[in-house]
């Protein structure tokens, strides 16, 4: 560990030098910098960043973003960007098709992939884990009705479904939120169920049963903290479709509300000007893709960081 | 003297395989019984049958008079403060995720005899029993080493004032100066409490010194019973003499001695459904061995074995 | 003069702040079996997988003399250490089923060792492979061959496992705990076929158990160890009749015996490796403690024996380490 941070440290050591009131506050500064940044730890760094950057947006929209978003201007419309063609240095990202400025659309869209994404992931996570570790640890006709219902689920067409299920039912957060839990839920029970199988014939549970504890309390002492790894993990890869499948719905026009800007459907409004004003669509999309990364990460890097703990 | 914990016909099927055998087993007050043989025995699932964390195919399992089998599943919780195990691998058999202060803490909690909080001097004395610090309630398992570990175990097992222990193997997994440490501590917690301990092993020296009676099974059956020191001297069964031969002389002499002149034993095959386990690699093997197997019968005072060899007159 | 296969000496072994091994010698001729004995933690494994360099890249090892059939280990670039490995040493590890691959018929894998190191053709890979399964007991060895490790039983993929090592006709075989996971008597029989198979192929033995009795009928010499130093080394005869370290006699009081009542127990636990002690690391455990041991003492030479403790110095002359 010495010998990759002695490069950075070096480097920063560097840039600090000259700020002579710095100088004090340098060392302190290279120790933050080596500890985010060092080879080990730029995973999660990196995945902190992006989320973060997320949720402050979505946080602090009325507060961030320099207009409101739905604030029509017809004499601004189709602006670029403030570079590389220069567009009027009040629209840091331009502007879409009625006026309304990138950049606060972006900012507010914030709010309904996050919210849609880890609602969804919560739900999910809840439903399929309680079915999960019912499946696992009671066996006999649970297991047998929850597999059941876990095999209908993957052998169906899912996202055609949910695609109907919206259209009939008309787009809205929660029947949006409800949706998504409904098509990640499978995924927690999986892992959640073959983890407590597991679980249930090592030596640990069998000494509790030994011992005299009874069912409820082996769930939630036992069984329940070995398999919490998996499930974090699982639902930050579940937050991270939830946001991409909740654009592609918003996309397709059975999304959350299309009042409100989202992020999938300014990519839709976007695809009609890709050729003329690319920056409708391209930011979004980052966007999103930056957010999904953050979340991929995360997960990547809880995985590996809470499971050889647990042993 | 009535037995404390008795299993009768019992008999243990997973699946296509046969555990255990129409099996009678007791333990009486009081008393050290070992069981001992190899892997695949029956001998783990013997000891998780007594204490009916594995249900029986067939056959019931009494403790203290009562027949466990027929117990509804809260009576039967309830008993189990009073028959206690103790496993083989001392960190799988703790949670890992709880401090030991809490797993210490639980069998006093769950059988209603103490709080949460009212059990804190009790655990910090049970610690100081088996010989640990009682300041370190607020650790967690893998801090501590496997001797330490096992300690802890054996804390859990008799915090709650059981009457019946049965350890699983609890001194394989140990060096073996942590072993008589062990073995020490639980003979000084049998003598302060008058615990009954099943101990099973596939060590006989260990079980040499600590056990009152012996019991060798193979093939989910008992072979032979009786005390251990005229048991291991004249054994009566071909299966225990097996044993008795591989277990390793520290003499240099003997032992290279023993190696020049010792017959092979033949690798262990499954023996044909209802004939003697032993079968396939018995030097004094007989037809009749191979059509029924010998029952259990007492061959002297306080002995039994079950081989056609004490039966049939040669 | 006999050849020497393996020579050790002042090996020292590090991962992070943990010392596994701190100046341990060890010495293995032709047709020598040699029995290395220790507890958990006493480094007896960390000094053979340095014997063959299979630590990981972030172990620290240097030793003043680590040769291996007369050539330093150390210094060996990779094409020739794994010409080494399998063909002039072989290792047999405790658990067959995780040292043998379980996606691969039994067959195979004794026939690679046989490719690669004796240049076979496959035809007669098979041939001797068939040969070796005999050799080690297996009956029906062609229809073993075509089976997967996980159909044999545990004695079984440990002969396996020693016909897999004995097919580069090694000169040294190296054996970590070969019978640890067994049963008594197929333990038994495990020895008595190594201990054949070493008398007549002539190899040398490194065997490495915590089990003292079992070493006894197998090995020429003993070496003790613990907390990563040797304590006493010497011919087993002697070793058992009379040890001369504490530690060696307080390991052999703890052994159960059948024929003798249980000895004294030796109180206390291991230290703690990742803090150095200038004094003698069993010190704090043995019942012979005197003011001299706060340093720690060299080895000395009593007979064929050598022993790294005051007790021995009026006895014998110091030995360089």
């Amino acid at each position: 560990m010495k010998e990759d941070s002695s490069f950075l440290k070096k480097r920063s050591k560097k840039l600090l030098f000259h700020c002579a009131r710095c100088r004090r506050g340098a060392r302190q500064q290279v120790k933050v910098f080596c500890f985010f940044f060092s080879k080990k730890k730029i995973l999660p760094s990196l995945a902190c960043l992006l989320l973060g950057l997320s949720f402050f947006s979505a946080a602090s929209a009325p507060f961030l973003a320099p207009y409101p978003p739905t604030r029509i201007d017809l004499r601004q419309r189709l602006l670029p960007p403030a570079w590389p063609q220069p567009g009027r240095p009040g629209h840091l990202l331009g502007t879409d098709n009625v006026g309304r400025d990138m950049l606060s659309r972006i900012i507010w869209g914030a709010r309904i992939s996050l919210a849609v994404g880890l609602s969804a992931a919560l739900l999910g996570a809840v439903a399929g884990s309680v079915l999960g570790l019912c499946a696992g640890f009671f066996g006999g006709a649970v297991d047998a009705a929850i597999s059941w219902l876990i095999n209908v689920q993957l052998a169906f067409p899912f996202t055609l479904f949910a695609i109907f299920l919206l259209a009939v039912f008309g787009g809205g957060f929660l029947p949006v939120v409800g949706v998504l839990a409904l098509a990640t839920w499978v995924n927690f029970a999986r892992i959640v169920r073959s983890q407590t199988l597991s679980l249930r014939a090592q030596d640990f549970v069998t000494a509790a049963h030994a011992v005299g504890v009874g069912a409820p309390r082996i769930l939630r002492r036992y069984i329940f903290p070995a398999v919490l790894p998996s499930i974090v993990v699982v639902a930050s890869f579940s937050a991270a479709q939830a946001i991409l499948t909740e654009a592609a719905l918003s996309f397709l026009g059975v999304g959350v509300d299309p009042t409100i800007p989202s992020w999938g459907a300014m990519l839709n409004l976007g695809r009609n000007y890709l050729q003329t004003a690319w920056w409708m669509a391209t930011f979004p999309g980052i966007a999103i893709a930056l957010t999904v990364l953050g979340a991929n990460l995360m997960g990547d890097w809880l995985g590996t960081r809470l499971d050889p703990r647990a042993r | 003297m009535a037995a404390l914990s008795e299993a009768s016909g019992v008999s243990v099927r997973y699946g296509g395989v046969a555990a255990l055998t129409d099996v009678d087993f007791a333990v009486s007050a009081g008393e050290t019984v070992a069981i001992i043989g190899e892997s695949g025995c029956g001998k783990s699932t013997l000891g998780r049958t007594l204490l009916l964390l594995q249900p029986p195919t067939s056959g019931n399992v009494r403790f203290r008079g009562e027949d466990l089998t027929a117990l509804p599943a809260r009576a039967l919780r309830q008993r189990r403060r009073f028959m206690q195990m103790m496993f083989q691998d001392p960190y799988a058999s703790l949670n890992a995720r709880m401090t030991i202060g809490e797993t210490l803490a639980e069998p006093l909690v769950v059988h209603g005899l103490a709080t949460w909080r009212t059990a804190r001097p009790r655990v910090a004395q049970m610690l100081a029993r088996v010989g640990l610090d009682p300041g370190v309630t607020s650790r967690y398992p893998h801090e501590f080493s496997g001797g330490q570990r096992q300690r802890i175990a054996i804390a859990r097992a008799v915090i709650a004032g059981p009457d019946l222990v049965v350890a699983d193997e609890p001194l394989s997994a140990l060096d073996i100066t942590v072993q008589g440490q062990i073995l020490d501590l639980l003979a000084a917690l049998q003598a302060a409490q008058t615990l009954t301990y099943v101990f099973i092993s596939h060590d006989l020296p260990v079980v040499r010194h600590i056990a009152g009676r012996v019991a060798v099974m193979l093939g989910g059956r008992i072979v032979e019973q009786g005390p251990p020191a005229e048991v291991f001297a004249t054994p009566a069964h071909p299966y225990t003499q097996a044993l008795l031969a591989a277990v390793p002389i520290p003499d240099p002499a003997l032992a290279r001695a023993r190696m020049a002149t010792a017959a092979a034993l033949p690798a262990a095959t499954p023996a044909p459904p209802n004939a003697c386990p032993f079968v396939p690699r018995c030097p004094a093997a007989r037809p009749i061995c191979a059509e029924s197997m010998p029952p259990l019968r007492d061959i002297a005072a306080h002995r039994s074995a079950a081989c056609w060899l004490n039966e049939v007159p040669a | 003069m006999t050849e020497t296969l393996l020579d050790i000496a002042n090996l020292h072994v590090r991962f992070g702040a943990t010392t596994a091994v701190a100046g341990a010698c060890l010495h293995v001729s032709k047709g020598e079996a040699v029995g290395l004995v220790g507890e958990s933690g006493s480094g007896k494994s960390a000094t053979i997988l340095a014997a063959l360099r299979l630590h990981p890249a972030d172990a620290r090892i240097s030793a003043t003399r680590l040769t291996l059939g007369g050539q330093d280990v150390l210094t060996l670039p990779q094409p020739a250490l794994r010409r080494l490995r399998g063909r002039f040493a072989a290792m047999i590890f405790q658990d067959p089923l995780t040292a043998l691959n379980p996606l691969l018929t039994i067959g195979t894998q004794i026939a690679e060792v046989l490719t690669r190191h004796r240049a076979l053709s496959r035809a007669d890979a098979r041939g001797q492979a068939a040969a070796l399964l005999t050799q080690v007991g297996i009956t029906d060895p062609a229809r073993r061959l075509a089976q997967y490790p996980h159909e044999f039983s545990g004695g079984m993929r440990q002969r396996a496992m020693i016909a897999a090592s004995l097919a580069g006709d090694p000169a040294l075989l190296i054996a970590d705990e070969p019978t640890t996971a067994l049963d008594v008597t197929v333990q038994a029989e495990l020895v008595r076929l190594i201990a054949g198979l070493q008398r007549q192929r002539g190899m040398g033995l490194l065997w490495v158990t915590h089990d003292l009795a079992l070493m006894a009928g197998i090995v020429d010499r003993v070496v003790v160890m613990y907390a990563g130093r040797v304590m006493e080394s010497g011919p087993v005869a002697a070793l058992y009749a009379n040890p001369r370290h504490p530690y060696t006699i307080a390991l052999l009081e703890s052994l159960p015996r059948l024929d003798q009542g249980r000895g004294r127990v030796l109180a206390g636990g291991p230290p703690d490796l990742t803090r150095p002690t200038s004094g003698c690391v069993f010190a704090p455990r043995c019942s012979a403690r005197m003011p001299r041991c706060v340093q720690a003492p060299p080895v000395f030479a009593a007979g064929d024996s050598h022993v790294a403790c005051w007790l021995a110095a009026p006895a014998g002359a110091e030995v360089a380490a």
